[in-house]
């Protein structure tokens, strides 16, 4: 491929790339999903069967097998599109895929049970738009993942690719860019929603011999996927925006700073980057315009705290990633104390868009404050997991009900979780909230980088709390106190709550805590670290009372306040619970009832699990504890439910 | 101990220089070709390249991708982040504790598996999930671990 020396050569070369892509004389193509999430669910064994297939009927030149970014729908994958119709297949196992060549692929006939299936109607569509979970979205960043593979910059030049740094370098001034951004109002996405033109301005206007431009993918937030999608999905998005940053900011070197978590984003970001070389978008003179930019992949190395600006520009230097005080901005001196601009992925992977389409049509999109689309991880107990994209400002209860389709078996929803550790938990009596960045934080949670983790009725609030705390406690780097011992109280007070060990006056040691290490932490971390006890002891106090006063797990997750118990009358001795346990503590003959020590019981839970479905022998039941878990103890009190009789003891017998 | 090849270590070191700001790359790098960063590896790296070992220790000490410790045939990671924790992660985790009969961040005393948390692998949308070397299992079930650690024998 010779190197483009111009706009025109781009667009030369595009129009060639669609010559050859003509949908009249195209060969059809299997778009096969193989992001990290379909990856998981066995696509590499799909990808296999395909081309095993495809070879045994000779068709291997005739079919293309294109291994795409991940479209969203993870929960049904993997994920099959058969074009140029857009049939869309889910669910596919390796052993579908001789029917679907046989049928769809030769026969042009459809393979009805792995389309979409309506749960309420039965009625199945075909399309894309067709299926509810897409209907309801409206995508812009992630739309075109199904039909890229993001190891080919062809597929993403076909589609317009690189438009938009050829219209910027050739047509604006670096200030007009800035100006475009600027009134866009386009705001970071990483979670802080700092406006984004504003930063590229600072960092252009700061005075220093080099300045850099760096894209944050170390996305460290537990429940949120989007920039690993964008990142190992269309990476060639991510760049165009990293390059026309540069180009505004005027500066020449760049960094994308990805987590070893995501191998395959590390791989296709640099098979991305060589690629842009290669056609001459990065390196010396890009399109013949003068301006030379090029990028450097680093990976991260496994810590969370690294994501936070100061700490990554710290590792960019080959240093710890910690983070140092922001007396003075990044913007003014940043890595190597230059003048360094840090965006998310899906920030950047926004700037192509703003400059193709025009801030106007960007701020038609969204609220008054917060304007685009936003994408979002949908996961947690929700029917449809998965990424989706909708415009800001859409109902929590529009995105989990509509796009979601609910939570499994018609459970109640407690919540929903957003910002990760630095959010908080927003009640389900909040849910008609529209998402934006200042709805969120008012009600004490935030945006971050988009993960919605919807909990259910048995997950409980104190429990996730001390999870959060923990996860923290695991990723904090110690440099200063506040954050390094606080974290420590207030887990230790959380284990104690969660035990049974809580005492009354715990609550305003945690809320004494919390104060500090909001005022006097050293970083982001620190500072946040507190708003998921905080956001749950406003909104979820009952439960940490129920804790603390009656010893009680109202969602009957703490494994210390519960016990579990096999219903006499119930059980139908199919052995499955007694041959699982890992303890060796149920008891009972093969069709005879079966019974468990409560004194060998670790409560694992493996016997509620595998009781089969249409038995439930196994309840959890509340146990009254005071004090630490005692084994002995065999004064139990049933409580299937809230509503459920309260007191009503059952006593089991001793062994 | 001194069996690490000098010359293969050589090699991954020279492909930094003159570069800046490397020496993590270049740990991962030592990380990802011995499974681990032995001692000698890292006095090797402290010797050409003039950086005091103190350095490259609090380095390898700080991240969670390099072990100072050699690790087991196969690793296994357990996804702990928040949705595969709501879907029941710590009962995966449970139980291949029990099985493995040792706890995370262990090796087995036969070095043939190290288990590691892992805060979020970004595959939250099938929960929970478990990574045995480089094969990701989604959906995983705390009765399902037995079958799946079988093929890894």
């Amino acid at each position: 491929m010779p190197r483009l020396t111009s706009t025109q050569d781009l667009e030369a070369q595009r129009k060639k790339i669609l010559s050859q892509r003509d949908p009249k004389t195209q060969t059809p193509i299997v778009a096969i999903c193989a992001g990290t999430g379909c990856l998981g669910l066995g696509a590499r064994k799909v990808v296999n069967a395909f081309e095993e297939e495809l070879k045994k009927r000779g068709l291997e030149n005739e079919i293309e097998i294109k291994k795409t970014g991940c479209p969203g729908f993870c929960e049904k994958g993997t994920l099959v599109v058969i074009y140029p119709e857009g049939i869309y297949y889910l669910k596919v196992k390796p052993e579908d895929v001789p029917e679907i060549v046989e049928e769809t692929l030769i026969g042009k006939r459809l393979v009805d049970r792995l389309l979409y299936k309506d749960p309420a109607t039965g009625i199945r569509a075909i399309h894309e738009d067709d299926i509810p979970f897409y209907k309801h979205q409206t995508r812009f960043l992630i739309r075109d993942n199904i039909k890229i593979d993001p190891k080919n910059i062809e597929d993403y030049i076909a589609l317009g690719g690189y438009s938009a740094l050829a219209k910027a370098l050739s047509q604006m001034a670096p200030e007009e860019v800035i100006g475009e951004i600027k009134k866009s109002n386009l705001r970071g996405r990483g979670g802080g929603g700092f406006p984004t033109g504003r930063k590229w301005e600072s960092t252009r206007n700061a005075p220093g011999e080099s300045k850099y431009v760096i894209v944050n993918c170390d996305e460290g937030d537990p429940g949120a996927f989007m920039d690993r999608a964008l990142m190992e999905g269309n990476p060639h998005s991510v760049l165009e925006g990293l390059i026309i940053g540069a180009y505004a900011i005027g500066s020449h070197q760049g960094f994308i700073y990805v987590r070893m978590e995501y191998p395959l984003a590390v791989e296709n970001t640099n098979i991305a980057l060589e690629q842009a070389r290669e056609y001459g978008l990065l390196g010396e003179n890009i399109l013949g315009t003068g301006f030379n930019f090029d990028i450097r992949v680093h990976r991260g190395a496994g810590a969370f705290v690294s994501g936070e600006s100061t700490a990554l520009m710290n590792a960019l230097e080959g240093k710890v990633g910690e983070p140092r005080p922001k007396y003075v901005h990044t913007s003014e001196s940043g890595v190597w104390n230059q003048p360094s601009c840090l965006n998310n992925v899906e920030t950047w992977a926004n700037v192509p868009l703003v400059i193709n389409r025009g801030a106007d049509w960007f701020c038609s999109i969204g609220t008054e404050q917060s304007k685009g689309t936003k994408i979002f991880s949908l996961v947690g107990k929700v029917n449809n997991t998965g990424l989706v994209e909708v415009p800001m400002g859409m109902k929590l209860c529009d995105i989990i009900y509509k796009i979601g389709g609910g939570t499994p078996d018609g459970k109640k929803i407690k919540g929903v979780q957003t910002g990760g550790p630095s959010g908080g938990i927003i009640p389900e009596k909040y849910l008609d909230t529209p998402v934006d960045f200042d709805k969120l934080s008012n009600l004490g949670s935030m945006m971050g980088s988009g993960s919605l983790i919807v909990i259910d009725e048995d997950t409980c609030a104190v429990d996730l709390a001390l999870y959060f705390v923990e996860f923290l406690c695991d990723e904090s780097c110690g440099k200063c106190l506040p954050c390094r011992e606080g974290l420590k109280r207030v887990r230790e007070i959380l284990e104690d709550i969660v035990a049974g060990r809580g005492q009354e006056g715990d609550m305003d040691k945690l809320q004494e805590v919390a104060g500090l290490m909001r005022t006097a932490s050293l970083c982001g971390l620190g500072r946040t670290a507190v708003n998921p006890v905080l956001s749950t002891v406003r909104y979820f106090g009952d439960e940490y009372d129920a804790h603390i006063r009656e010893k009680r797990c109202p969602a009957l997750a703490c494994r210390h306040l519960i016990s579990y118990f096999i219903q006499p009358e119930v059980c139908i001795g199919c052995q499955l619970c007694k041959k699982s346990c890992p303890q060796g503590a149920i008891e009972g003959e093969e069709k005879g009832v079966h019974s468990i020590d409560q004194s060998k019981c670790t409560k694992c839970g493996v016997c509620y699990d595998v009781c089969p479905s249409k038995v439930r022998a196994v309840a959890k039941i509340s146990s009254k504890t005071s004090g630490r878990l005692d084994s002995t103890q065999l004064s139990i009190e049933r409580c299937p439910s809230d509503e459920d009789v309260r007191g009503d003891e059952v006593e089991i017998e001793d062994r | 101990m001194s069996d690490i090849d000098l010359k293969r270590m050589d090699e991954i070191i020279d492909k930094y220089k003159g570069q800046e700001g490397f020496l993590i790359q270049l740990l991962l790098d030592l990380q990802s070709e011995f499974n681990w960063i032995p001692r000698d590896a890292l006095l090797r790296v402290s010797e050409r390249l003039r950086i005091p070992r103190s350095r490259i220790y609090r380095i390898a000490s700080f991240y969670k991708a390099m072990s100072l410790c050699p690790v087991g045939k196969h690793t296994i990671h357990i996804c702990m982040g928040t949705a595969c924790q709501v879907r029941g992660a710590q009962k995966v985790m449970d139980r291949v504790e029990s099985k493995l009969k040792v706890k995370q961040g262990e090796t087995t005393p036969d070095m043939a598996y190290t288990l590691k948390r892992v805060n979020c692998l970004g595959c939250c949308a099938i929960g929970p999930v478990m990574v045995v070397d480089e094969d990701y299992h989604g959906n995983v079930a705390s009765d399902g671990v037995d079958d799946m650690l079988e093929k890894y024998d």
